[in-house]
């Protein structure tokens, strides 16, 4: 079995090695879900990552304040200042 | 996001110190923050004020001009730079602060993985509001899933991820592929189109795996699939 292309993206990202172990075969239906990078838009901005280069001079909390207000989410948060 | 914040961080800083330094002596004294040290969070500060053992994992002088000296710093989680430049100018005897300060790293994230700017965030999303044209957007966006590069992953068939999402714990037979892990390690469970259902912790080594063919294998910290998305195949027990 071949697992989705994806899923070795994954570590690559980070250059994480540990190998897989396939222990049955087993499809996904298309029924169900969304590959990762094939989400609708809606649920991309939902389910997902921005690397954000902060300016000097507003806060951490500021800045996740106006991208939650520019992307219309209400659930955003940010992965932490340099001096909370 | 924990899993994301509490990775090492990695620093730019300038420092400035309050008096004319001997550059040999001042370096030799940056050089012995690298390790262990103690820091007390500053007054200003959103956590607990007890002192903390935090660790220094590189520190280097890049530049020094004048009283400035530019350093690159590599540490824990939770570990205060403006403090550091503090210590540094007390054991040097004169005194320093920190004047600026950029992280280029925090855990798997760093400068150079789609790094965007405020601007190209605002621009992308009016492609997409006013425009009708996501692509950009979809540039700036990166899945969620990506976050759990680093950790060990297990991929689970489709009929086990609701019950996932209804919050039960991770069982062997749901299991399809895997990555080696060891007993209380973090481990992320994935859909085998690789959507993020849970983040578990291991109750069990992942050897189980080729012994066991029933059981529980980990039990789910925080679930991130929602529920129905995938059908519902568990026996429901007659009353």
């Amino acid at each position: 079995m071949k697992l989705d292309e994806f899923i070795y993206k994954i570590d690559n990202f980070c250059g994480y090695k540990n190998n897989w172990t396939i222990i049955k075969d087993s499809e996904s239906s298309d029924k169900y879900g969304y590959y990762p990078e094939k989400r609708p838009i809606e649920i991309y901005i939902r389910n997902s990552i921005i690397n954000l280069d902060k300016p000097p001079g507003p806060t951490s909390h500021e800045v996740a304040y106006w991208v939650k207000k520019m992307l219309g989410v209400n659930k955003a948060g940010h992965g932490g200042t340099l001096e909370p | 996001m924990s899993y994301v914040t509490k990775g090492g961080k990695e620093y730019i800083c300038i420092m400035q110190v309050h008096c004319e330094f001997d550059r040999d002596e001042l370096s030799r004294i940056i050089l012995s923050f690298k390790g262990e040290i103690y820091q007390r969070p500053p007054v200003r500060s959103s956590v607990k004020r007890r002192l903390r053992i935090r660790t220094i994992y590189d520190i280097e002088v890049l530049d020094i001009e004048d009283k400035l000296v530019l350093l690159r710093v590599n540490s824990d989680s939770g570990t205060y730079m403006r403090k550091l430049c503090h210590d540094i100018g007390i054991i040097y005897g004169c005194g320093a602060h920190m004047r600026e300060l950029r992280r280029i790293k925090s855990g798997i994230f760093t400068e150079y993985t789609n790094l965007v700017k405020l601007h190209e965030l605002s621009e992308a999303i009016y492609m997409y509001k006013m425009c009708k044209d996501e692509s950009d957007l979809r540039k700036v966006l990166m899945p969620m899933e990506l976050a759990t590069c680093g950790i060990p992953k297990v991929l689970i068939e489709d009929t086990a991820v609701n019950a996932l999402a209804y919050g039960a714990p991770l069982a062997i037979p749901g299991i399809v592929a895997y990555q080696k892990f060891a007993q209380n390690q973090k481990i992320a469970i994935l859909t085998l189109k690789g959507e993020l259902v849970a983040i578990g912790t291991a109750t069990h080594d992942s050897s189980e795996l080729q012994k066991a063919k029933k059981g529980i294998i980990a039990s789910l910290d925080r679930v991130f699939m929602q529920r129905d998305i995938y059908p519902k195949a568990w026996k429901k027990h007659e009353r």
